[in-house]
């Protein structure tokens, strides 16, 4: 039977059901289950959160200087984004200013993440969906080598090297203990890049596999350590002394000059081999046009990274702000956090209760009672679960809404509402792209512009990540090299009680922390994340969410390999662990399992 | 079957002589405080030795524990995976997704009963009959069990699969619950931190597997090498906490002149963990050169000890070194005093582990 969901897609579950349990190279736990028609596309998708862990009822009753810890931890991967937007939340509740350094290298914290995550999300997490690592052993190492040099002036790239690599892997698959690469699709015919592509994608997964851990070393400057950095509420806790006695126990000239030169090679690595390798592999697969989704329908941001500190207008974000409904790509919305009639979290298709699951919630007033119940066509028991019912509740995740609407978040959803602002740095790079592939405008939406709009950002990020760098360095040759504001450190200094909002741009998208402080105390903490709003179940309203709808009339080429529902869940790098930790107010007494 | 590389010919391709080789063999047995003569033993064991599978198993987390593991420098994480282990099951990495996932845990236990390691990272939520961690369609707790069933030893990665770590801090809502009190049957190595360091990881692998043999551990099961000293005893800050030269308040002069943060807050004095020796990300730095005390990331429970700002830290898990204020308040006193009674507590402490190491071989 065929129905219209409220956002305008079709749903068709009378098809055969196939079920991805666990959806793997993503961060966290997750299920999806589809239903194919007799021609193997899909007709219906039920994305569904399978992990919770109950982080803002712990958060209550804690010092609010400490929240950021503890919001950190809500994820290992996007490290530090849960941390500054919370240290930001609190300092908006506290009315604490930080100064102009503690912004700027904020920013480089944030940048970094955006960088590094991109990459790993693009070779660790997502190539594998479209490299086939088994054709890369059929390659002409010399032909791989012609490739590389006509995308890119990267120097490794010499035809010993790839036969090097190639020769590695081969010893590899012929030990017959394919580790990571064990059970994989390969040879599946929705594969599309020719052996020396495959063996390049390759080659460059193990480089950037080494690469990475070079760039996260800015975290360890500022941060103390990577993953899990330290963050200070007041600004940052690195002190700044490039002159006088004991400044090698601080950011000093031969610090300053480390993070310049990871910069630098931070630049050219993404620009030299991320950001080709994604045109090139995305040339092989312009006819596989799927996975759009939300993307041109409903988008949304916060904004992000101020050029300035303490001001958080729209215009001094330099990544933008906004939402998109409709289509409508004329007409920009304004976001407000705190306005109740914005943002709301529904319940009824989410494994929690609210006392009238027909009404969302603002944050502020957010309630999170768990309630883990199945729908009565759900097959199998309630601790082996064989088919969920989508019907009733089904997921670990909340159903977040922008005035009613499902919306996309993310690096596509930025780039879509800069580039329907007119700015010129979003705007361009994607008519490029477009032009060199002779791709219309309308192929941003789908799953290759997801991933292609990831790897432009992440050389935007790299290349903001020199402008910040540059000025730090402009104030401290200016002589300011302070770093934190204090005036407001000690309880003894806030108001009885206060509320405030903390927004970031994560790697994955909008995020939103609310916080309530009385007595010195959080009172109440609620997160609404990115894979919430891209992970969402169902609404009372019948819209679905982002997940969902872009799996929705893709074929599948092997109805028992789930290869396409892979690719385009990856192209929104899920988050589980993110979307999934709230928990109910009482820390409830819930049944038990036996430990045997 | 061909045969697979070997440590020793991963090495000699990253261009390391047969010379070089055997030198790192005497370090590494120097390293770990053995006898010249492990060397040859060292030396042959990276020489000969095929992959061991490893089942990475992922509960309650936040997945830092796999994100850090893959910034190990030396060796490099995709040394690690493509020679040295067969990281056969790890959901942030596999290819595979479910049912073929899934297939290959049953497949490894098969194939390599008894031989192959279960890491475990994050940890099983017992409430909601376990299923607010679900892996097809079952508890996580399920899969860890049948998996642990047939394997050699449990490494359990970081401080939520050693202690619990955030989701577990009180009240507890999801009753998160670390690995040893879910599988008693088997040896569990608790490699603790949030995340624990690059290196201390691929440490603890390479040692089992070149000695063929688990690290010798603490009484809470986590490694001596790595976890037998406090983060104070070998801090770089020491000697100003020595001399009674304190960070005030933040970005002040004893911050920016690199004084000790114990006042700010930091709980160097109470955490077992090799963060300022090691140090983080191929040695760049860790939290106090970075000018942030040390939260106690490793150690038990450490997410309800009040404030990671409160200097006043009064553990009861430490027996005679319990009150590290105590110290601080004899430093501002009392140079001499502060230190007699750290060479003191640390004495004690060389005596007890040594003791208890002594214990645990002749239980052997």
């Amino acid at each position: 039977m065929t129905v219209k969901t409220a956002n305008g897609f079709s749903l068709d579950d009378s098809g055969r059901r196939v079920v991805v349990d666990p959806v793997t190279r993503i961060e966290g736990h997750m299920r999806c289950e589809v239903n194919l028609d007799d021609d193997n596309v899909i007709r219906n998708a039920v994305s569904t959160g399978t992990m919770w862990r109950g982080l803002e009822v712990i958060l209550r009753g804690r010092d609010p200087r400490d929240a950021w810890a503890f919001t950190e931890r809500i994820c290992g991967v996007c490290t530090g984004t849960h941390a500054l937007t919370s240290v930001r939340a609190v300092e908006d509740a506290l009315g604490i200013a930080i100064p102009e350094n503690a912004n700027s290298i904020r920013n480089i914290m944030q940048l970094t993440l955006q960088v590094h995550d991109h990459l790993v999300h693009f070779y660790h997490l997502h190539a594998l969906d479209w490299v086939d690592v088994v054709s890369a052993l059929d390659a002409d190492p010399r032909e791989t080598s012609r490739l590389a040099q006509s995308i890119s002036a990267w120097p490794l790239s010499s035809p010993g090297y790839f036969r090097d690599v190639q020769n590695r892997v081969k010893r590899f698959v012929e030990s017959g203990q394919l580790g990571p690469f064990m059970n994989g699709y390969w040879g599946n015919p929705a594969y599309k890049l020719p052996p020396e592509a495959n063996l390049l994608a390759l080659t460059h997964y193990l480089e950037a596999l080494d690469f990475q851990k070079e760039i996260v070393k800015i975290h360890t400057v500022y941060g103390g350590k990577n993953p899990h950095p330290n963050w200070l509420v007041g600004g940052v806790p690195c002190a700044i002394n490039v002159d006088g006695t004991g400044a090698v126990g601080a950011v000093n000239m031969e610090r300053l000059n480390l993070i310049s030169s990871i910069i630098d090679r931070t630049i050219e690595f993404i620009d030299q081999v991320y950001v080709p390798d994604l045109i090139a592999i995305a040339g092989f697969y312009k006819d596989w046009t799927y996975g759009g989704g939300l993307s041109s329908q409903a988008v949304l941001s916060y904004g992000d990274i101020p050029e300035h500190a303490n001001d958080d207008s729209a215009e001094n974000q330099l990544l933008p702000r906004g939402a998109i409904i409709n289509g409508r790509l004329d007409e920009i919305h304004d976001v407000d956090l705190r306005d109740p009639d914005e943002i709301q979290e529904f319940v009824d298709h989410a494994w929690f209760s609210y006392p009238d699951e027909s009404r969302g919630l603002h944050p502020w007033d957010g309630i999170t009672e768990p309630d883990f119940t199945l729908g009565p066509n759900t097959k199998g028991t309630r601790t082996r679960i064989e088919q969920i019912d989508e019907r009733a509740k089904y997921s670990w995740i909340k159903a977040p809404r922008w005035r009613g609407h499902a919306m996309e978040v993310g690096p596509l959803a930025r780039w879509t509402i800069g580039y329907a602002q007119g700015i010129a740095e979003f705007k361009e790079p994607i008519d490029k792209v477009l032009t060199d592939l002779g791709l219309p405008f309308e192929a941003l939406f789908s799953t290759l512009g997801r991933t292609a709009a990831r790897g432009l950002e992440a050389s935007w990020a790299a290349h903001k990540l020199r402008h910040f760098q540059d000025k730090l360095m402009a104030a401290i040759a200016a002589g300011d090299t302070t770093t934190a504001n204090v005036e407001r450190w000690e309880p003894s200094t806030w108001p009885k009680r206060a509320k405030g909002v903390g927004t970031s741009e994560a790697p994955r998208g909008a995020l939103g922390h609310w916080v309530v402080i009385g007595s010195g105390k959080i009172e109440n903490y609620q997160a609404v994340v990115p894979t919430t709003w891209n992970g969402s179940p169902r609404d009372p309203a019948g819209n679905i969410g982002a997940f969902e709808a872009a799996l929705l009339n893709t074929p599948v080429a092997r109805a028992d390999e789930p290869l396409e529902i892979l690719r385009t869940l990856h192209s929104f790098d899920p988050c589980l662990a993110c979307s999934t930790h709230v928990m109910g107010p009482g820390g409830e007494e819930l049944t038990r399992v036996k430990v045997r | 079957m061909a045969s697979t590389e070997t440590f020793y010919e991963v090495m000699r391709r990253q261009g390391i002589s047969r010379r070089s080789f055997l030198k790192y063999c005497s370090l590494t047995a120097a390293a770990l405080g053995l006898a010249p003569s492990y060397a040859g033993r060292i030396a042959e064991a990276m020489e000969t030795k095929p992959r061991t599978p490893v089942l990475w198993l992922h509960g309650l987390e936040c997945t830092c524990c796999t994100e850090s593991f893959i910034r190990s420098a030396h060796p490099l994480a995709q040394d690690v995976v493509l020679s040295m282990i067969s990281l056969d099951y790890d959901d942030t990495l596999m290819a595979a997704a479910g049912h073929q996932a899934e297939a290959i845990l049953e497949e490894i236990r098969e194939r390599y009963r008894g031989n192959y390691i279960l890491a475990v990272e994050g940890n099983p939520p017992l409430a909601q009959d376990g299923m607010s961690c679900i892996i097809a369609g079952r508890p996580f707790l399920e899969q860890l069990q049948e998996v642990a069933a047939d394997c050699k030893a449990v490494i359990a990665w970081g401080s939520c699969a050693s202690w619990g770590c955030v989701q577990a801090a009180r009240p507890n809502p999801t009753r998160a619950t670390p690995v040893h009190e879910v599988i008693r049957d088997k040896p569990v190595i608790k490699v603790p931190g949030c995340p624990p360091i690059a290196e201390v990881m691929t440490g603890v692998i390479t040692y089992m597997l070149t000695f063929d043999r688990l690290p010798p551990l603490d009484r809470q099961g986590r490694p001596l090498m790595f976890y037998g000293q406090r983060i104070h005893d070998k801090c770089y800050r020491r000697p100003h906490f020595d001399a009674g030269q304190f960070v005030e308040s933040w970005d002040d002069e004893g911050a920016r002149k690199g004084y000790c943060l114990y006042k700010m807050g930091c709980k160097g004095p109470t955490t077992y963990n090799a963060c300022s020796t090691v140090r983080w990300n191929d040695g760049v730095s860790f939290p106090i050169q970075s000018g942030h005390g040390c939260i106690g990331c490793s150690e038990r429970d450490f997410w309800d000890k009040d404030s990671f700002y409160d200097h006043v830290t009064d553990t009861h898990v430490f027996g005679i070194e319990a009150n590290a204020d105590r110290v601080g308040i004899a430093a501002a006193g009392s140079v001499g005093a502060a230190i007699g009674a750290h060479a003191v507590a640390s004495a004690l402490h060389r005596t007890k582990q040594r003791d208890r190491a002594q214990h645990e071989e002749r239980e052997e």
